[in-house]
């Protein structure tokens, strides 16, 4: 079911389950993901894909289920793990700490140091203006705390946070949420561009429109579980929604266990 | 380069003022100055003036200055902790009572367990490092517990501290009974100023001398790491201007610590000892800077350091600014709260030894209310109690505010509580300017 000529999924999530106070956020959930692939996770607000998100990430620890990377079973309690193996996320909030600068956020947990052990920050701020002449070549406020950003500019601080350290596995939760038409495309041809690189990228997100052109495939949850699968040329948009709204597989898609039984 | 934007419109709104304007906020930018900083210090000065003029010429006299260097001290030390708990969204109540409690372990410690455990008699050369050591390690415990509760138990810095603050004052009783323990161990003294307790003359130009040097090569190494970034340079005039300005005012405070001297008693003391010549009231020797003093101005180099030049104090001020995002940034957020409440528990250890060491004495009541007076000082300077924002150099020039205006009024001569009153409508007013200021600057 995979575009890629790839056989290793990147990512392989099998059943995971998570609940908070009784209530299953996520049951059963399997999602998998081939380097260089875009896959999109779509549902309703509430439907548990943020969720799912955060396991992989390590902000949550999963109740059952098992997480597979490059084929061998991956240990991820915290965040600190998942960024071990290469999980980058941008998170809706964008998690940002907004009182200190835009070098500060993207080493965040990973300064760079002096050889005497102190804080590199004249090498840390290169780097930033590096990173994001890249990514947003108007943008000058180094020295300022990332709070008196525009949301667009936070949005790229935290898009350049997840790509500086050389992400094999992307997830965005949402990307766009905050950003105009302008800076909108720029984040799709960014993410054309690390799809290019063989970056397997996970987007988030309520809105079909945002990103049914950019993805591979679609992934559908409903109520914490998975509706479906499908790759975006077996499906069109209307069926899509048809899964995200009714949780009913269409005959190009491959039902997962939340699927309405027909 | 960085914000070419933002006074070109403020100049644009106000056209007629802008020559007069640019003038000031170029020297500003240029400087790259805090003006919050500044705006302290000149709250400071006018204080300090008023003083003067209302006690008859009595504030701004180098006996009055020493002193209060002396008595910001040990509340100066602690308040350096204060912030890095308030960056943090945390509060800690309990710094007067473990002032109280560790003062009283080390008193106990030099006084009578170790003259009876090891033998050694007052005026050991081991006496005070042991005793002083004893405090630190009790201190960063209490610290530790304290810091253990919050973060790996949930349980709200506010009732921990509020707790810690009961326990440690009841357990400083505790110790001795109530009793007093005194005197101290008369190296151990020496931590708490007095004529002996200053490094005298020649020390202290030594000392001032030595920060200037440190100050300037501070300066062109900055300048040299952002040559070699190729990051935007201050203009030399400024660099020069800094400079020697901060050169200005360190030999200044030594000379102004050197030509207090000592008093005409102690003189007559030393000459009847047999340890000074001549007439006595011909011989001036100069305090200069108070030991006490040294030790708050290591610590506040150490905590600045700490600060802003070490991943431990990035992680602070991120959790202080978004505790959830740090702790998704895989940052052990727990761990760096616990050592917080260390670093606390040790400063208060260093506090009470100055105080204790001042006073010769420990009593139960020692750092009553410091907690108060600590709190202050670190929100006076500019300690955001919403957290992520504060320095320790405002915390210090904070401690030194709170105690000019305590001692200012007794030498003006007010009430008890006049002086509370005073001092309560005082901090109140200083964090509605800060806010204002905040304000402002968005």
């Amino acid at each position: 079911m995979n575009t890629n000529t790839a056989t290793q999924p990147l990512v392989d999530m099998r059943e995971l389950s998570i609940s908070f106070g009784g209530i299953h956020a996520v049951e059963q959930a399997s999602v998998d993901l081939f380097p260089g692939e875009v896959v999109a996770l779509l549902g309703h607000n509430g439907a548990g894909k943020s969720t799912l998100i955060k396991i992989l990430s390590g902000a949550y620890q999963r109740d059952g289920g098992e997480i597979d990377i490059d084929g061998s079973l991956a240990t991820i309690d915290n965040p600190r793990d998942a960024k071990g193996y290469g999980i980058e996320t941008i998170y809706q909030t964008l998690a940002l700490a907004d009182n200190v600068d835009t070098a500060a956020n993207l080493f965040l947990g990973r300064e760079l140091l002096t050889p005497w052990g102190t804080l590199d920050d004249v090498a840390m701020e290169a780097k930033a203006r590096e990173v994001m002449g890249r990514l947003n070549p108007r943008f000058q406020r180094f020295k300022e705390p990332v709070k008196a950003l525009s949301g667009g500019q936070r949005q790229s601080v935290a898009i350049a946070r997840a790509i500086l350290f050389n992400a094999r596995i992307l997830i965005m939760d949402e990307p766009t949420a905050a950003l105009g038409p302008e800076e909108t495309a720029q984040v799709s041809e960014l993410i054309l561009q690390l799809k290019s690189e063989g970056i397997g990228i996970f987007l988030i997100s309520h809105d079909i429109a945002d990103v049914f052109d950019l993805a591979d495939r679609v992934a559908v949850m409903k109520n914490g579980q998975v509706v479906g699968y499908a790759k975006t040329g077996d499906v069109d948009k209307d069926e899509v929604l048809g899964m995200i709204i009714l949780g009913k597989c269409p005959p190009g898609a491959t039902p997962g266990p939340g699927a309405l039984a027909s | 380069m960085t914000d070419s934007t933002e006074p070109q419109t403020t100049q644009g709104t106000d056209t007629a003022r802008a020559s007069e304007l640019s003038v000031v906020a170029k020297f500003i930018r240029a400087t790259e100055l805090d003006t919050r900083m500044l705006g302290m210090i000149g709250a400071l000065l006018l204080i300090w003036i008023l003083f003067d003029i209302f006690s008859g010429g009595l504030f701004l006299t180098p006996r009055n200055l020493w002193n209060l260097s002396v008595q910001t001290a040990s509340v100066a030390v602690m308040a350096t902790g204060m912030v890095l708990v308030i960056v943090t969204r945390n509060i800690d109540l309990s710094v007067g009572s473990i002032l109280g409690f560790v003062g009283m372990i080390m008193a106990v410690t030099q006084a009578e367990l170790l003259p009876v455990y090891l033998g050694f008699g007052f005026d050991n050369p081991l006496t005070w490092i042991i005793a002083l050591l004893v405090g630190i390690v009790v201190g960063a415990a209490i610290g530790g517990l304290h810091g253990y509760i919050i973060a790996y138990l949930g349980v709200p810095a506010f009732i921990v501290t509020l707790g810690g603050l009961l326990v440690w004052r009841g357990a400083a009783w505790w110790v001795t009974s109530g009793r007093t323990v005194a005197p101290m161990d008369s190296t151990f003294r020496l931590m708490g100023g007095g004529p002996a307790g200053s490094i005298g003359e020649i020390a202290s130009w030594i000392v001032g001398l030595i920060v200037c040097v440190a100050l300037v090569a501070m300066i062109f190494n900055s300048r040299r790491q952002r040559k070699r970034f190729q990051f935007p340079l201050r203009p030399v005039w400024a660099e020069v201007f800094l400079g020697t300005l901060g050169c200005f005012l360190v030999l200044g405070a030594v000379l102004i610590a050197n030509i207090y001297y000592w008093p005409i008693g102690i003189i007559r003391k030393q000459i009847k000892a047999g340890l000074l010549e001549g007439v006595e009231t011909e011989i001036f020797i100069g305090h200069g800077v108070a030991i006490p003093v040294l030790i708050a101005i290591c610590v506040a180099i150490v905590m600045t350091f700490l600060a802003t030049r070490t991943r431990f104090g990035r992680y602070v001020f991120a959790l202080g600014g978004n505790p959830e995002a740090t702790d998704l940034a895989g940052i052990n957020t727990r761990w760096v709260t616990m050592k917080i409440f260390i670093i606390m528990g040790v400063l208060c250890a260093i506090a009470a030894a100055i105080s204790t060491a001042r006073l010769n004495a420990a009593t139960n009541a020692q750092g009553t209310l410091d907690e108060l007076l600590t709190i202050a000082a670190a929100v006076i300077g500019g300690t955001s109690l919403a957290g992520g924002v504060g320095t320790i150099a405002g915390a210090m020039i904070g401690a030194l505010v709170m105690q000019s205006l305590q001692s200012g009024m007794v030498l003006m001569g007010l009430d008890t509580p006049l002086q509370n009153i005073v001092v309560g409508i005082v901090l109140v007013i200083a964090v509605w300017l800060d806010s204002v200021y905040r304000r402002a600057q968005h």
